[in-house]
């Protein structure tokens, strides 16, 4: 989904089994960074937007220390895919497969994301 | 396949390997690469309550390596290769007649093929008392935490046997606090390794480093008291010696009980009978690997690069692969409590006609002794106190060295010495030895197999990858065959950048470019213009248009606008990350000087807030525990009290420590801390290649430590000495003097000079130190430059700084005012009530700490794991 970030108005949505929630207005993400929402079953998910107004959204829990952090992870592009580098011991995950690049035995889940 | 004779209608003929330690994980590995777990069913039975791990390594526990970190084992690899592991279920019984292992389970399995690989057990000496109460074997996991335990309730511990693991075990105990002895039935330490001179400069610098050793005495009875714990040992000259502790450390036998009890052959001193294949000499089905097997050559090695090529030889001869060992080479280097040892080849001289070359200093506790043949080849080693040159001479064994073996063992800068470059030796050197790695393979790592980096040759070849001794060498080779290929290292700071971070920083300051976006699609690889970037480039660019912000007309303000987005996560949330995910908090205390009053507030704070409070080792108070929506809270609090962001988090002044100085101490000759707080104030805020720490000292008794600060100031009776380049961390460096007696003035304006001279300069995460180091010129160099101003800079670097102090302005007075910015600090975007759920604390010593069992709650859990 590409849009001009700086069309007004427009909602972030996760999909979830039972339809698309509503976390935040795209307005409150910040080209580059990350932000965390919780869904109902208590999961926490990272979103992330880049500089062409594309979202990804990952499991937020970072798989190596158990921490909810990957929202607050840098994130950058490799060879031409979109990663977030997880903030606390720096290994990187493709925000589109969740694979992570540093092992290659290690994959965080991903959820599909739109903007409406 | 000869052997794997298939029984009855099982569909895959079954391979059962005893004992899980580091050659049966080695052994596993080398079935995968052959396929033989895809045309196997592979069982292993495994004693101890986890999978293989770093024994060689075991030590390292006492300096920080948790269980986890020595693991050998990939849960992800048993998985993929569908070998069934059973942890913490030993095999009890071995029916050759009808092929089956029973497990202490009760499991059975049957087998085609059965592998060994038991490994030794610690020896203990049958004297009295030997299992009381606080003895202990050093061998495995538990025992080190049995050891570390019992440690915590004891003064005094004693070590009986004067080897290579008893120098170690010793070692640790000294480590946990306790008084050392240690009790060897030899007249010398390490009889096995090093001759009377080697062991003479060892006993010299182990009895220096505050160790008691007690040679040619034998432990005839441990003493216990009245509880049965033990209280001392008797010696054999008649002595009593009180301790608390006893680790038996007197040698190891090999584990071959199974193998008895079922009829396999075994040696007159213990060992599995085993062919040039390392199958048992009574049952083709059975083979034996490691340090439970008798080799060939009427050995059992003790070592496990042997022990690896057991396991391969056993891989190769189940796929009917030729293969054989034959013998292997005992050398052994390591380096305990500081001292380097090493023995190799034939170090002691059994050879008939040999000669020996020796150097002693026994004062310096150097000794190295070769070996050399007739014909001047080199034979063999000992080195105590100094094995630089481990690595090459080992390599060198067996042939003539191209330099005169005197100049190879005289310590450098004799005028006589030589420096013997890994680039010398033939191809065919091993260069590590734990796998057997040679010098063309490593080479051809780097030609055929395009490695770039140690950690990827490391990865290809395995070299460096069990004790690390070879690692400096593989270094070495690895960058001589990078050069010699043409291939150019690339020294781009990033896969976004080609250019250095000096670079960078002059293109910043020079097109004025106050905009990361802008420098990466103007100025960024071709592939990476007008993408995101990466983590490493976004903050170094952060801090270098932090660093010049008032100068190229930034906003000063690292969370202002685009900058925002640049920063790690420290900076972005001005607090520290922690190992949970809540942040600690630190500010600012310059010089460590502080208020009855505002020592107050951080009470009253971190009591309302529930944190953890500690005093740091850079003379200020942390508080941990603040989940991020609690920082902004918690800040309004202090920035009300006059406190400011102590920069903990960035890249950046960290602290300017003090002593107390010429105003209470009676040697001081000049006001410490009013210089070392001006110094702290001044230089508050500044963004830096990486951090920067500085201290005052008084006088030059040094309570502050000046000289392991990246700029230390010590006061002389006529004024201040600056030494820049210290270091303290992983790899401490004493500062250099860079000019005396300077007055107030003139110590701030070269400081001035010199911080702005390294933040142009360094690399990306460069300290001082090895800024220093690196920098051609070296310190010469950067006095030229700072003092003399031999570049004509030094108006322009002071210009930068007097436009950051001028500038200044506390982030987090900035941050609370900004309800946007404030927006940020939630755990949730959709919730910003709802705490994070996986940020909890327990308490600890009437304070809290992390929760960490929550952190697994709902992780992914380790596949494999759950067959036990
Ligand atoms: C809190 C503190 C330990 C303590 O409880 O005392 C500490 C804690 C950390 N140190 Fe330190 N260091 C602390 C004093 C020191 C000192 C002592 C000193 O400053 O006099 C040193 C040795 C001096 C030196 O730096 O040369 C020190 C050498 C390091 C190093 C090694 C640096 C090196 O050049 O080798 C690191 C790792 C790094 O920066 O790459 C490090 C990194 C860290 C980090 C940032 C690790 C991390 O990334 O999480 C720790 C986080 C702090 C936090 O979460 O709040 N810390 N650290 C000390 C904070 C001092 C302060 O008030 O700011
Ligand atoms: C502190 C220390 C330091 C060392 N330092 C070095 C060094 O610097 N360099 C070097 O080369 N070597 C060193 N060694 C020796 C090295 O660790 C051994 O050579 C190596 O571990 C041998 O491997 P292995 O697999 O044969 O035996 P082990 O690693 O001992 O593994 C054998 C495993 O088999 C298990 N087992 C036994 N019986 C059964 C059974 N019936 N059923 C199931 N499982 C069973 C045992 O519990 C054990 O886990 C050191 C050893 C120690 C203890
Ligand atoms: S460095 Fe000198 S002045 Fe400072 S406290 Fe120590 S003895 Fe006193
Ligand atoms: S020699 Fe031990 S890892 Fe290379």
């Amino acid at each position: 989904m590409t849009l001009a970030p700086e069309t007004t108005d427009l909602k972030i949505q996760l999909r979830l089994e039972d339809g698309w929630l509503t976390v935040c207005d795209l307005s409150q993400l910040n080209p580059g960074r990350g932000v965390a929402a919780l869904l109902p079953d208590g999961r926490q998910v990272a979103v992330f937007l880049d500089r062409a107004g594309r979202t990804y959204a990952i499991d937020n829990r970072d798989p190596f220390s158990g921490a909810a952090v990957l929202s607050r992870g840098l994130t950058g592009t490799h060879q031409g895919r979109p990663f977030v580098a997880s903030p606390l011991l720096k290994q990187r995950f493709d925000l589109e497969s969740g694979q992570c690049l540093d092992d290659e035995t290690v994959r965080v889940p991903t959820y599909e994301v739109r903007t409406s | 396949m000869s052997t794997t004779a298939l029984g009855g209608d099982r569909p895959r003929p079954t391979i059962v390997l005893v004992g899980h330690g580091m050659v049966g994980q080695r052994f596993l590995e080398a079935l995968a690469e052959r396929g033989l777990t895809a045309t196997h069913r592979v069982v292993v039975l495994c004693e101890e309550p986890r999978p293989a791990y770093d024994r060689v390594a075991l030590t390292s526990y006492f300096s920080g390596k948790t269980p986890e970190d020595l693991s050998m084992t990939d849960m992800e690899f048993i998985e993929k290769e569908g070998i069934e592991l059973y942890i913490g279920d030993p095999a009890e019984t071995i029916d050759r007649e009808a092929r089956k292992v029973t497990a202490r389970s009760g499991l059975v399995v049957d087998y085609d093929i059965l592998v060994l690989a038991t490994g030794s057990y610690p020896f203990v000496p049958p004297v009295p008392n030997k299992d009381a109460k606080g003895c202990f074997v050093y061998r495995t996991i538990e025992d080190l935490l049995a050891i570390e335990e019992y440690a915590k309730t004891r003064s005094t511990g004693a070590v009986v046997g004067g080897g290579l693991l008893g120098l170690e075990a010793a070692g640790a105990l000294k480590g946990l606090g306790l008084t050392s002895h240690i009790v060897e039935f030899a007249p010398r330490l390490m009889p096995v390794q090093v001759d009377e001179g080697g062991g003479a400069a060892l006993l010299r610098t182990i009895e220096d480093m505050g160790l008691t050793v007690h040679t040619g005495v034998g432990t005839q009875e441990i003493v216990v008291g009245e509880d049965g714990a033990v209280t001392g040992m008797k010696l054999s000259d008649g002595s009593e010696l009180a301790t608390g502790l006893v680790v038996f450390s007197a040698g190891v036998r090999p584990r071959d009980q199974l193998a008895r009890d079922c009829g396999l052959t075994v040696g007159e001193r213990g060992g599995i009978t085993v062919d040039e294949q390392c199958r048992t000499v009574a049952d083709p089905h059975v083979f034996a690997i490691g340090e439970c097997a008798l080799a060939s050559d009427g050995r059992v090695y003790g070592l496990v690069a042997p022990g690896y090529e057991q396991a391969e030889t056993a891989a190769a001869t189940i796929a009917s692969d030729e293969a054989a060992f034959v013998g292997a080479d005992l050398s052994t280097k390591l380096k305990l409590l500081g001292v380097d040892v090493a023995s190799f080849g034939d170090a002691h001289g059994a050879t008939e006609d040999c000669l020996d070359v020796v150097y002693s200093d026994s004062r310096a506790g150097l000794y190295k002794k070769l070996v050399i043949g007739r014909d001047g080849t080199l034979l063999g080693g000992i080195l105590v106190g100094d094995a630089e040159a481990y690595g090459t001479l080992k390599a060198f064994t067996g042939s003539v060295p191209p330099v005169s073996p005197e100049s190879l063992v005289l310590p450098a800068g004799t005028g006589e010495s030589a420096q013997l470059g890994p680039t010398a030796l033939p191809d065919d050197a091993i260069i590590c030895s734990c796998n057997n790695v040679r010098k063309g393979t490593i080479r051809g790592a780097v030609t055929e197999h395009k490695c770039t980096t140690v950690p990827e040759v490391k990865k290809c070849t395995k070299a460096g990858t069990t004790c690390g001794s070879c690692v400096k060498v593989l270094g070495q080779l690895v960058n001589a065959e990078l050069e010699a290929s043409g291939v150019e290292v690339d020294k781009g700071l990033c896969g976004c950048f080609a250019q250095t971070r000096e670079e960078l920083y002059e293109i910043v300051l020079a097109l004025r470019i106050t905009s990361y976006q802008q420098l990466l699609d103007r100025h960024g690889r071709e592939g990476a213009q007008g993408g995101d970037g990466c983590e490493t480039c976004k903050p170094a660019v952060a801090s270098i248009i932090a660093s010049l912000a008032p100068t190229i007309g930034a906003d000063g303000y690292v969370l202002g606008g685009e900058q925002a987005a640049l920063q790690d996560t420290n900076d972005h949330f001005l607090a520290n990350l922690q190992k949970n995910g809540s942040y600690s908090i630190v500010p600012r205390i310059p010089g460590g000087e502080i208020t009855p009053e505002k020592l107050i507030v951080i009470g009253e704070v971190a009591r309302d807030f529930g944190l953890y409070t500690k005093i740091t080792g850079g003379q200020r108070i942390d508080m941990f525990g603040a989940r991020v929506e609690q920082l902004p809270l918690i800040w309004a609090r202090l920035v009300d009290a006059g406190f400011e962001s102590g920069h903990a988090y960035g890249k950046s002044l960290r602290t300017v420590k003090s002593c107390v100085g010429q105003t209470w101490c009676r040697y001081g000759v000049q006001d410490s801390v009013r210089m070392a707080i001006d110094l702290e104030l001044r230089y508050r805020g500044l963004r830096s290649p990486h951090k920067l720490k500085s201290a005052v000292s008084g006088c030059a008794r040094e309570c502050a430590e000046a000289q392991s600060k990246d700029f230390g100031v010590i006061a002389t009776s006529s004024g201040w000495n600056l030494y820049v380049g210290g270091n303290g961390g992983a790899t401490p460096r004493h500062a250099d003097l860079l000019a005396q007696d300077l007055s107030d003035a003139e110590l701030v304006r070269l400081i001035d000079r010199f911080l702005m001279f390294y933040i142009r300069t360094a690399d990306r995460l460069e300290r001082t130190s090895t800024w220093l180091e690196r920098i051609e010129g070296g310190l010469d160099h950067v006095r030229d430059v700072v003092v003399h101003d031999s570049l004509g800079i030094c108006e322009e670097l002071e210009a930068l700084m007097s436009a950051h102090v001028a500038n200044y302005r506390d982030e987090w007075a900035e941050t609370i005012n900004d309800p946007e910015k404030l927006a940020r600090f939630v755990s949730f975007v959709n919730a910003p009530d709802t705490p994070d759920p996986v940020v909890g604390f327990v308490p600890e010593r009437d304070q809290i700490k992390p929760d960490l069992p929550l952190l697994t709650i709902g992780t992914r859990p380790l596949e494999g794991s759950a067959q036990r």
